[in-house]
Order: structure tokens, then sequence, then C-alpha cells
């Protein structure tokens, strides 16, 4: 980033607009790919639908903040299971860890939403308002009707898209079709509405005016990247030791001492930064490779090859100055740090897997009443309480039976107003119960007695269990 | 703002640097982008028009109201009068609904022990417990041993109306008397009486004279065998729950000054929904009687 003081000493510096020239090339068509596959993501999942029976919603990505579900295809996430999310989340943590270590700032040149919706919002911008220099041009210009009207044209454009952006998020939060026909006819609840202000405005603002000062000023990963970063990773570099001396002239005397840098500033005219890569690797550069495509470009037009600027690791970069040929790609991804953020993430990507596809789909808990742990009897028995949870994951309602185990044999169990052995809980829902399990007056009981208590699905023969205590009054105690 | 020409330039970048020279290291004076500046200004134009809107600056008696009129005090109360408004259809259901109506519909169940134990916290807890485990002289609701009876209607009636609480005309009253205060029996007399009650539940031997003592002075209330009688407030005894104490000395005491225990009627300071609400949860707490089985 060129940032120039106003005066020396200033505190406050205006952003310097950057209009980013047209460019065409394998980088730009791979940026092309990857907007319209992260788009398409990102606008078409919530409208996916998923057969889940009659008691589930068939939205396949769904997050059900009212009911306290997390739906995505064929996982179904209750919220005391969020450690899958925290898991997804370290995942997406190392996996980033893990490209950054071999390819660099990939995440930020090209997947990156604020790239990806800055990207949009300059091919708007050029097709309202023309390439860069008619861009300069317009900014310069007074407000005639021919400014306004492309400014019109061009927010309104850009207003439409965030509109668009801020309307997808909330689909991922209701039944999509539901949610769009009555958030037209103004009948969604209010939050909805002010989630897709909300969204529509930063949209607005970080895609249309902040751009790369979100970059430079407001993002935290450039600044851990480089800690990320090593001499193997890959960054955008510009050879100087081959383009240095720069210059235009090269009929002039003493061009046979010049570089292969032609100093045509095609790479600062293409940079979505506004930064000249020429002065090295930099905060401002996000390797969004723009500039490989322009300057390969200007190579092929004055015969001389291409990757003047390129994917270079610092490495390779000494290897150069040396005049010896870079490192094999092997050498750059079979390195110890990439095995570990590999392990790492397949790890918990395993672990998760294999928890996901072990879990039951019923459960149960207990809580053993405190207050008082016990209770007498008229007749001198001792009566514990428990308030149970039966979860019952499946998605049609189900018949459980709850029992307490064999070595309890002694212990009867009673649950308040209802049948222990004909329980029905609902579709994908939990129930609370309240058991009690009673010792007859004169059984020998310790002070505290293990006891297990099984629940059984009924319909699937499915079982789970739970061990919790039993409390009686220890033996001087007793009446 | 006045510029200083005389800092010098970093060469690298071209930026000035602060003028500060440590050991040959200098900093980059690297200027602020210029709207940060200005969302710093929004946020200071934002905090004043709050602190305008909303209650804030400390006064000699209390802070400024804000001219929004905004309170927590009076969030809370709409919150609660939204509740209240919400639940009207379901409460004026429970109200006019039978005990056996609500044990019977999982939404009236529901919300029946969910605001009967709001109810409970609230105004029963203190002398109860907590966990309605109750303590000596204030009954245990978790047992099957009720005083004044442990159906659901039962429960309701002593709520409603309290023990020996003289605001209410139909309030209850367990008359025993004072055995010894008011000199009806001997201390010897008192004693045996006490080891005839321990014989009733099995806890002592059966003294001499006791047993006509008891027919004579206690029976007409607590039967022949000690059963109790719940019309009356009569406690069982020949069970294994002793409210004011089980063992010798305490039944002694109990018989020789004799115990009025009080509670306060419920009928005039809690809603009929109120009152059925928590009915229903002390009834579900593990004691509760149907009844066909009183």
């Amino acid at each position: 980033m060129s940032m120039t003081t106003e005066a020396p000493g200033a505190l406050y510096a205006a952003r310097e607009p950057v209009f980013p020239k047209a460019v065409s090339g394998p980088f730009r068509r791979l940026k092309w790919a990857i907007m319209v596959m992260t788009l398409a993501i990102y606008y078409v999942t919530p409208w996916i639908r998923w057969d889940r029976g009659p008691h589930l919603p068939d939205q396949a990505v769904l997050v059900d903040l009212a009911g306290r579900r997390f739906f995505f295809f064929w996982i179904e996430i209750w919220p005391q299971e969020f450690y899958y999310v925290a898991g997804m989340l370290i995942m997406a943590g190392v996996g980033l860890f893990l490209f950054t270590s071999v390819l660099g700032r990939v995440w930020c040149g090209y997947a990156c939403p604020q790239t990806v919706w800055v990207d949009l919002y300059q091919h708007v911008e050029r097709w309202i308002d023309g390439d860069r220099n008619a861009q300069f041009r317009l900014l310069k210009r007074r407000w005639d009707g021919d400014k306004m009207r492309r400014r019109a044209a061009k927010w309104a454009i850009w207003l439409l898209i965030a509109l668009a952006t801020g309307g997808a998020w909330i689909f991922y939060f209701a039944d999509a079709p539901t949610l769009a026909y009555r958030f037209a006819a103004g009948a969604a609840p209010i939050v909805a509405y002010a989630t897709v202000a909300l969204l529509t405005a930063t949209t607005f603002v970080l895609g249309g005016f902040m751009r790369e000062q979100v970059c430079l000023y407001m993002c935290p990963w450039p600044r851990i990247q480089a800690a990320m970063l090593d001499e193997t990773s890959l960054t955008v570099t510009y050879k100087d030791w081959r383009g240095e001396p720069r210059g235009k002239h090269r009929k002039a005397e003493g061009a046979e001492q010049l570089g292969d840098c032609v100093d045509c500033n095609a790479c600062v005219a293409v940079c979505p930064t506004g930064v000249d890569i020429r002065q090295g690797q930099q905060l401002g550069c996000i390797t969004c490779a723009l500039c490989i495509d322009a300057c390969d470009d200007i190579m092929a037009k004055v015969g001389k090859p291409r990757g003047l600027i390129d994917y270079f690791s610092l490495a390779d970069e000494r290897l150069a100055r040396a005049g010896k040929p870079s490192l094999p790609a092997w050498r750059r991804v079979l390195r110890p740090r990439v095995f570990v953020y590999t392990a790492l993430w397949a790890g918990i990507g395993l672990a998760m897997l294999t928890a996901l596809f072990l879990r039951d789909t019923i459960d149960l808990t207990v809580r053993h009443d405190r207050n008082p742990v016990y209770v007498t009897l008229s007749d001198g028995s001792i009566r514990n309480g428990y308030e149970v949870r039966l979860l019952n994951r499946n998605p049609e309602p189900n018949i459980f039976r709850l029992s307490v185990d064999a070595d309890g044999r002694y212990l009867r169990l009673t649950v308040a107003g209802a049948d222990a052995s004909a329980l029905p809980v609902a579709a994908d829902e939990t129930r609370k119960l309240r058991v009690f399990l009673t010792a007859p007056a004169g059984t020998p009981l310790p002070g505290r007695t293990e006891v297990v208590l099984w629940v059984e699905n009924l319909h699937t023969r499915e079982r789970a269990a739970y061990t919790t205590h039993f409390s009686a009054p220890s033996q001087g105690d007793r009446p | 703002m006045s510029a200083e020409p005389t800092r010098p330039a970093d060469p690298e970048t071209g930026t000035v640097t602060t003028g500060h020279d440590w050991d040959g290291i200098t900093e980059l004076d690297t200027p602020l982008p210029r709207w940060w500046l200005w969302t710093f200004y929004a946020t200071v134009v934002w905090g004043l028009g709050y602190t305008i809107a909303y209650p804030a600056w400390p006064m000699l008696t209390e802070a400024t109201g804000g001219v929004l009129g905004y309170s927590s005090r009076a969030e809370v109360q709409t919150q609660i009068a939204r509740q209240a408004e919400a639940n009207a259809d379901i409460a004026a259901r429970l109200a006019a609904a039978s005990f056996e109506e609500i044990a019977a519909d999982p939404a009236l169940y529901t919300f029946a022990e969910a605001g009967g134990a709001a109810v409970f916290r609230a105004q029963c807890s203190q002398c109860h417990g907590a966990g309605a485990a109750g303590s000596p002289g204030y009954p245990n609701l978790l047992d099957d041993d009720w005083l004044w009876g442990g159906t659901a209607e039962k429960i309701y009636a002593t709520i409603n109306h309290g023990i020996r609480w003289e605001a209410d005309p139909d309030t209850r009253y367990s008359e025993m008397p004072a055995f010894g205060d008011e000199g009806l029996l001997s201390d010897a007399e008192i004693e045996a009486v006490a080891d005839h009650v321990l014989a009733l539940s099995g806890q002592a031997d059966a003294p001499e004279g006791g047993a006509d003592l008891f027919a004579d002075n206690c029976a007409a209330c607590h039967g022949d065998a000690g059963e109790g009688l719940p019309e009356m407030g009569a406690p069982r005894l020949s069970d294994a729950i002793w409210l004011y104490g089980g063992d010798r000395v305490a039944v002694i005491a109990t018989i020789a000054r004799s115990r009025h225990g009080v509670m306060p009627a419920w009928g005039a300071r809690l809603s009929e929904a109120e009152l059925r609400q928590v009915t229903h949860y002390v009834h579900s707490l593990g004691g509760g009687q149907r009844a066909s089985g009183d």
C-alpha cells in the first residue's frame, strides 16, 4: 500500500480511491470460477430440500434457533452437542493454517467474502462507469446529469446485490420458501427485517466504499498470517533480480543494461488493493494474482518469458538469486508443519465422524434430588426423587420403558403422572419426568447405593443407561 | 495541527517517523485512516444522544430519566404483563378445570407444574423449604402423610384457607389441648401417654395404664390405634413421620404444651389459577393421593 501522507506528520489520511483495471488470464478465470462457486453455495444452499419425514423440517441446512436444533442434510445437532460445531470451527481454523502454510494467503485472494463481494462490486462498477481511466475521469468530473445517472445506477445495483446478500442469510434460520413469502408480504418477524437491513448496509458499505480498507485496517488475518507463513510458503513475488533496473525506453542508450520490467505499471493498475507489488511483500497484497495475469500479458507482448511476477517462495527466491533452479513442489508440501496441520485437521474430523456414527438415537439424563436427598414415608420406606429427561432423536414418536437395574431389584420405580412401562416421547423431543425409587421399610441399605436407570425404546429395542445413586439415612439415623 | 517538517521520513516506506530513536530503531508514524476519525466522532455523537435519550447522568438524588422515559423496571413489568397476556387463555382454562382434568391434559399439566413451582419458590419455600422437605414444625410435602388430607381438593382447601388464620372464616383449627399446661394430666400420666404413643409405631413397649389414658384423652381425634383423623387435622401417630420430632422428649413436650402451627390463607393473595398451579405442584411432589384412594 503506497500510503502517502497529506503533510509530513499528518495524523489522518484520506482513502485513496482504487480503480483496478480489467484483466484476463488464468488466475482471473480461476477467480471467476471460485466466485461463481462460493456465491452459488451461499445463495442456493437454503433452498435445497431434504426429506426427514412428517415430524421434522425438510430444509437441508437449517439453524432452528427457536427449536434449538441444527440440521445439516442427514445430520441433526442438539444444543448439548455443540462440540460438533466447535470442532467444525477448529477444523476451519486449522484448515486455514494448512492452506496458508503451503499456498500463502489464498483465502484472502480467492475465497474471502470481502474479496468475492468487492470483486463483484468492481465488475458492476466497470460495467456502469467503464474501465480504470474512465472511472478516474468520472470521479474528477463535476456532478452533471450523466454522472448522477451513472452513480444512481451503480448504487442501485450494489444495493440490490447487498439486499440479496442479507436476504439469503435469513433463509438459513427458517423455512426458506415460507419466510420468502412472509418477508415479501410484510409478515416476517421484525428480527428478519432487521437482519436483512444490517447485512444490506454492511455489504453495501464494505463492498462499495471500504473495500481494501477492510483488509488493511479491520481484518486481523493479514496480521495473523505473518505467523503462519514461512520461507517455503507461496507469495506473489516480483523477481527484481530479473526485472531491475526497470525502464521504458528500450531503444535508448544503455538499454541493454535494463532488466525485463518495462515499467508499464500494469501490475499496479490491476491491483484491487492498490499496492505496487514491485515493492516486495506487504500487508496490502491479498495474493489474488491478478498482477501475474497482467504482467504475463505484457511479457508476451514484449517477447520475454512469463513469470516476472509469479507465485514464488522466499526459499526459491534465494536459490534464484544464486542462479539455481527452484525446489520441486513436493519439497514445499512435504514438511513437518504441513504434516502436523494435516494430522490435526484429519484427526479432529475423524474423531467427530466416529462420534457422529456411534451416537445413540435415544438417551437419558438423570438428576438426583439433593433437597432432600431422601424422604421417609409413613410406613418407614425410603424414597428418592429424580429428574429424568428422556431424549428421542428419532424422527418419529416412540414409546419408551424406564426401569431400574437388577442390582437395585428391591427398589420400586414409579413415575409421577405416568406409567413407567409405556412412556410416549414425541419425535425429536425431550420428555422431562419426575421419577421415584422407593425401598421398602427395613431394607438394609448403606447411606449411598449405586443404581443404574435403563431406558428402552420399545420400537427399536435400543437401550441407554445412566448411573446414579440411591440415598438412605445412615444406620445410626434410622428411626 | 502544525506540520513538523523536521521529522525524518523512513527511506523504505516514505512514511514519516515519530522522530524518536531507540538504539537505531525508529517508529513509523503511519497516519490513521480518515474514516476511522469519522467513525470515532459518530460514536461520540451516538453516545451523547444515548445519554439524552436514556437514563444516564447521576444527579443529587437520582439519575436523569432520559427523554424516551425508559426504565428497566417498566420493561420488566411490560414483559410480565405480556407474559400474563400470552398465558391468559390457558390460565382461564386452568382456573376452570378440575384437578383430574389438569392431570390428564399435557398442556395444563406442564403449565400448572411450572407455574406452581414458581409460586412455591416465591411464597411457600420460606417455611416448607426450597425442596419442600419442610423442617420440624413445618410439614414435609414430599411424603405421603397429610394432616388435612392429601388429595388435590384437600390440599387446595388447605392452601386456600390456611391453618389457624383468623382473617379467613373458613380457616382450619386443630384444637389439641396443652395437657400439661392446662393441668389436664399429671407429669407421670403424660409420660405414660407418650410411651403409649411411641408404642403405637413400635418404638417402645406399651406401658401400664397408657392405653386407658390414651383412650380417654386422645382417641377421640387420633383414633384408637393412632390412625389419625384428617378431618380434624389430627396426625396419624402410628407411622414413621413426626412433624415435631418422634423421640420421647419431643412427644412429651407436644402432649404437655400442645403445638398450634399457623399457615396463612393464600386465597386472598393468589389468583385462582395460581392456587390451582401450586396445588397441582404440591400434589405432584410425590405424596399426592388420589380421590378414590383417600
